[in-house]
């Protein structure tokens, strides 16, 4: 369990210093830097005291070590819009956009948790077509498409909901719904796919031969035999949540750092791409560890075959 | 797509290894045909979609979408580009002002019929453009490393699953900051970011199958490793690869349109679904049309793109 750790927090640290060297060579690789971070009309003395100052008229591997070192000590510059150090800029950004994913996905598992066993229960029924339909169109509908959508109906014509910002319950209701669109209807079809080989199994066969009811044996034997590849995609999904959350939070005016990220790229204000690249990946790393140690814990065969 | 046509290669591999299926699949050929092991890919489709109501649909609606895109995209090519300021924001399902205006037109008063094919002709371009840009490197990347296994495959896996944990668009989004919005750079982000799945599968079919009769007796003949992965594994795992690349198209058309809708798309005058919608955004108030159709557009062929690759996969699983 302890080699399986290690190894696994070695892969982590290992990934995460493949995404910073491509940082940097996606930064510096396709053209001088100052064109990056300077406004697009800076003068030809701007651009070279520019480069002066943060060192990148030196050779390309002293530029590299600048950039680790400052990596190192969460330095990525200054925000060319804000005004203050990227990394602070993004930090408070991040719970917003944290929140959103978290209650996002809370909402996406257990409904397609439920829906999925309901449908896998009831297999070849009108209900379970229904669901097949349902989760194949949800996981096809662009999400910020629908986001428009939801705004036009609910705020605009019906003026139910606020059209975008952060506050009250109103506030969350049309980004939760979509953005937990596209996880639950992967989900729906993992969970309902990975439940019918599950009732299928003799141990189920075994439990309802005893008289275990049949809500029992769907929630308790069936469901938890289900609970491995259920995390592993609700894993994957959970980093991929970020994907929505960028186009998500430009359409409600969320104040996270997908909203963050389309502001940076529109400004041209690099120092924060890079923070944002590099801090997101740093959490999704962490993430997959976690996921990782769920996974053994739930599996012990996993830890002891790697 | 020449790896699609690989189905003569198939069967002489096959009979190589055992013989007596050739007769059993001749005789097989003079009833009526059922389901076989050694059928094309596309012939076994053909025949699950016989009984599936919802895969004829879907098919049906794809072949409509690309007949009206290909003759649309001649016919309508000039009134996708005359503006007329006096048929601004005509409502659709009017035919008041000519067939072009059936579904509207939008802020410069183009018909946005019009509109709609044109993006279509560019969205599916783009999006099977970068499919199939994915599907031949990734796969030529697994079988090779499948192949060769070492140092070089654990290696190549370890940079997959990383590709794969990131978040694509955030991938694509400081990529294309960086190489500058266009057609070009949209197809390269789209297919790097997706590479990485197409190498999993190719590298996992070629452990499979490289130590098959027919492999090992290519090497003992002397067949150089590069002649055996590209005319020996390569059409024999085509199968799981094109199921893969059905299922993947609906994905990049989404991060596509996603992309497109943020703004680094293509440029003009060249606009796709996603670009639409961005467009649509302004005017959600007193034209809700510009918004909804191309997005109605996309959900609808990213389902039936999607219930297709699923009859696909089960026709390539039934080998």
């Amino acid at each position: 369990m302890a080699r399986f750790i290690l190894q696994r927090l070695r892969q982590g640290i290992l990934s995460l210093l493949g995404l910073v060297l491509l940082v940097f060579v996606l930064a510096r690789l396709t053209g001088s830097p100052a064109h990056l971070y300077l406004p697009e009309d800076a003068s030809p003395q701007m651009v070279a005291a520019f480069n002066a100052e943060n060192g990148f008229d030196k050779p390309l591997y002293i530029q590299l070590v600048h950039f680790l070192a400052g990596v190192f000590r969460l330095d990525f510059g200054e925000s060319l819009l804000y005004g203050d150090p990227a990394v602070t800029v993004v930090l408070q950004r991040f719970p917003a956009t944290l929140q959103l994913a978290s209650v996002t996905m809370l909402i996406a598992v257990t409904l397609a948790i439920v829906v999925g066993a309901a449908s896998a229960a009831r297999r070849g029924s009108y209900g379970d077509a229904a669901t097949r339909l349902g989760s194949m169109a949800a996981l096809s509908v662009p999400d910020f498409w629908i986001a428009l959508m939801g705004v036009a109906v609910f705020a605009v014509y019906w003026n139910l909901l606020p059209t975008s910002g952060m506050g009250g319950w109103q506030f969350w209701v049309l980004p939760l719904l979509t953005l937990a669109l596209r996880p639950f209807g992967i989900l729906t079809q993992v969970v309902r796919a990975s439940m019918l080989d599950a009732l299928d199994s003799d141990y189920v066969r075994v439990a309802k031969s005893k008289g275990v009811g049949p809500g029992a044996v769907i929630y308790k034997h069936a469901l938890r035999n289900a609970a491995i590849p259920i995390l592993t995609v609700a894993g994957i999904l959970a980093a991929q949540v970020v994907n929505g959350a960028l186009v998500v939070e430009t359409v409600f005016g969320w104040p996270g750092i997908g909203n963050l990220m389309v502001t940076a790229i529109k400004g041209r204000d690099f120092a924060v791409i890079q923070a944002v690249v590099l801090i997101t990946g740093a959490a999704i790393i962490v993430l997959n560890f976690l996921i990782d140690i769920a996974y053994s814990w739930l599996n012990p065969q996993i830890g002891l075959g790697e | 797509m020449t790896l699609l046509n690989n189905d003569q290669e198939n069967v002489e591999n096959d009979s190589a290894e055992e013989a007596p299926r050739l007769s059993l699949r001749a005789a097989a050929r003079s009833g009526p045909e059922p389901l076989r092991a050694a059928d094309g890919l596309w012939r076994k489709v053909g025949h699950l979609l016989r009984r599936d109501v919802l895969g004829i649909a879907a098919t049906t609606y794809l072949v409509l979408l690309l007949l009206t895109t290909v003759v649309g995209s001649f016919v309508l090519a000039d009134s996708a580009r005359n503006t007329n300021l006096h048929l601004r924001f005509v409502p659709p399902l009017s035919t008041q002002y000519g067939w072009e205006y059936v579904l509207g037109s939008d802020a410069l008063g183009r018909s946005f019929l019009a509109q709609l094919t044109v993006a279509a002709r560019t969205t599916l371009l783009i999006s099977i453009g970068a499919v199939i840009a994915a599907a031949v490197v990734g796969a030529l990347i697994g079988t090779v490393v499948g192949y060769a296994r070492g140092r070089l495959d654990k290696v190549a896996m370890r940079i997959a699953d990383v590709m794969l944990a990131f978040p694509s668009l955030l991938l694509a989004l400081i990529v294309l900051y960086t190489l500058g919005a266009g057609l070009g750079s949209l197809i390269l982000v789209l297919a790097l970011a997706r590479i990485a799945m197409y190498t999993r599968v190719a590298r996992a079919e070629t452990l499979a199958v490289r130590e098959r009769v027919f492999i090992r007796a290519s090497r003992a003949f002397g067949a150089g490793s590069l002649r055996i992965v590209c005319t020996q594994i390569l059409p024999v795992i085509a199968n799981p690869l094109v199921a893969l690349a059905t299922l993947e198209f609906a994905l990049v058309m989404l991060a596509e349109s996603a992309l497109s809708f943020l703004g680094l798309g293509v440029h003009e005058p060249d606009v796709t679904w996603g670009g639409l919608i961005a467009e649509g955004r302004n005017y959600l108030q007193h034209a809700w049309w510009i918004a909804l159709l191309p997005g109605l557009a996309i959900t609808l062929t990213a389902i039936a793109t999607n219930v297709l690759a699923e009859l696909v996969r089960k026709a390539a699983e039934s080998e």
